[in-house]
């Protein structure tokens, strides 16, 4: 491992305030699933690459690199792509409590 | 804008004074790095350089083949859609119209492609004409792994995203089509002087 | 359930200086006054929000070094980075007074609560003890008996943030042990630890495997990286073991 990639990478907790504006709910404490290597783990513990120093994040899975969250602020609209993730697992809040 | 910070002032970077710096975008001194995942370490023993896709026969140059054309130094600025804008950066690569000698092809874009998946999309004609290099090194040292080394694509005229870090080929298109960011908003083309940062700009 | 469920959206909040603490010589704690603020767990953070005069702005993400309480203030303690763009004005420019622009609480994973239990091991580096210091206090204050350690690697005793409150933690006699590592410089006679964490450290510091500790990581990224691998090595399940590296702005 470089020092550049150390420098680059962080865990996916920092991105939650950005996640938190896509989901609403907080969801570092969720857990996924990578769709091409079937890992699941809390977001917060995957791979963020682009965070803070850019108007995104990246986040990896941490067992393969592959893509499992991407939000880009594109001028007034926050796009996300998914498609890396089989699911996420989200606290009901419609359950009975 | 209401709030302010007082007393802060923030990196060093100067408003944009004359016509070299496109609109939106501030100069500044360092060279920032931005990646979308992890550095790759390619060996140079097993690198290759590939223009694919839409050509009568795929090219391929080792490194050693690479470095073996002829080479040119160019200085140029740079424009990264996050607003940094660099002066006077001075390259050293191969012309993509080096590369692009003797290759039939009737396509009329480019996906650029890379170590760690990363890809670009442009119009072939944007490549072409002394616009474009594949760049292994800067300020006259080789081109560190954190900058895109062993070797990048250098399209200047463009905002930087698309000088694709790592860069391993070139695949030829009949239809343009959507690289990473591409894909998640950013412009399909990318003029900094006329502000495409996101599609629909 | 209205008005007692959490306030999910993030907004941005105006904070007012209230008090600056110099922790080390190039440490200091900003104790800060939110209105409105509705609360945090301990190892939340807050992004904190920057605007010059002519409307640049950046953003920095800060732990939360204070524990929950119910007086609308918080407080973050910022290493200043000399070449850093936002440290040195957080640590040095700012006074009493001023405000800040802020939102949180942020994150649910880098938490711990009393409720979740323990042995508890908490491994810092550096400014890294400070979402830590957070769980301590946190605790502390709720008369928490759960075992805990912090393993807190420095490069000198000066640079040891929080150094008497530790201690003063340690001497309430609730079952925390406080393990230094100096790695740059020892004040005469020092006969504790001196060197970089590695594995055989952390197999005499931490619990085993065996007792299922939590454990929270937060410094530089090599350090995150050393300690939590050699912690996987050793046998510890790697879904108790939660990182938190420094950001790539170093500030």
């Amino acid at each position: 491992m470089t020092m550049s990639e150390q420098e680059l990478r962080l865990d996916g907790n920092a991105a939650a305030g950005l996640l938190q504006e896509v989901f609403v709910h907080e969801v570092t404490s969720v857990r996924g699933a990578c769709a091409r290597c079937g890992a699941v783990g809390e977001m917060g513990a995957q791979h963020l690459y682009m965070t803070p120093l850019s108007p995104g994040a990246v986040l990896r899975c941490t067992s393969c690199d592959s893509l499992l969250i991407v939000a880009v602020r594109t001028g007034g609209r926050l796009r996300v792509g998914l498609q890396g993730l089989v699911w996420i697992e989200l606290p009901d809040e419609g359950a009975a409590s | 804008m209401s709030f302010v910070s007082r007393g802060f002032k923030g990196r060093s970077r100067d408003k944009p004074r004359d016509a070299r710096v496109p609109p939106g975008q501030y100069v500044v001194h360092d060279f920032p790095v931005l990646s979308a995942g992890p550095t790759p370490q390619p060996s140079l023993d097993t690198w290759t350089f590939s223009i694919e896709g839409e050509v009568d026969e795929t090219k391929r140059w080792t490194w050693a083949e690479m470095r073996a054309l002829p080479s040119e130094t160019v200085t140029r600025d740079i424009h990264c859609v996050t607003k940094w804008s660099k002066l006077d950066t001075t390259w050293e690569g191969v012309s993509v119209d080096t590369l692009l000698a003797g290759v039939e092809t009737a396509a009329d874009y480019v996906m650029a492609f890379c170590d760690g998946g990363y890809t670009t999309n442009l119009p072939l004609e944007d490549l072409t004409g002394g616009k474009a290099w594949i760049a292994f090194a800067f300020d006259g040292e080789p081109l560190e792994s954190q900058h895109g080394g062993p070797a990048r694509l250098l399209v200047p005229h463009l905002y930087f995203w698309k000088s694709a870090k790592w860069v391993r080929g070139l695949r030829l298109m009949n239809e343009d089509s959507p690289g990473f960011w591409e894909t998640y908003g950013y412009h399909m083309y990318g003029d900094p002087w006329l502000e495409q940062r996101y599609s629909g700009d | 359930m209205v008005g007692t469920a959490l306030q999910r959206r993030l907004i941005w909040r105006t904070a007012e200086v209230v008090d600056l603490v110099d922790e080390t010589p190039r440490v200091r704690s900003l104790v800060l006054a939110v209105p409105g603020w509705p609360g945090h767990q301990a190892g939340q953070h807050v992004d904190v929000r920057l605007t010059a005069d002519d409307g640049y702005q950046t953003q920095r993400s800060y732990s939360i070094a204070s524990p929950q309480s119910t007086d609308e203030r918080l407080t973050l303690t910022i290493e200043r980075l000399d070449d850093g763009e936002v440290s040195p004005y957080l640590a040095r420019e700012l006074h009493a007074g001023d405000q800040l622009e802020l939102r949180g609480p942020i994150g649910g994973y880098f938490v711990w609560a009393p409720a979740l239990g323990g042995p508890l091991l908490l491994i810092a580096g550096g400014s890294g003890s400070c979402p830590l210091m957070a769980m301590l206090r946190l605790r502390q204050a709720a008369g928490s008996t759960v075992p805990a350690r912090l393993l807190y690697s420095s490069r000198s005793l000066d640079e040891v943030i929080y150094r008497s409150e530790l201690a003063r933690l340690v001497a309430a006699g609730s079952g925390l042990e406080v393990m230094l590592t100096l790695t740059r410089a020892q004040p005469p006679g020092w006969t504790g630890l001196h060197r970089r964490i590695d594995t055989e450290m952390l197999q005499s510091v931490a619990w085993s495997p065996a007792e299922r500790p939590w454990i929270f990581i937060c410094g530089p990224t090599p350090l995150v990286e050393t300690a939590a691998s050699a912690l996987v090595d050793l046998g510890h399940e790697p879904a108790r073991i939660k990182t938190e590296r420094f950001g790539p702005t170093g500030g």
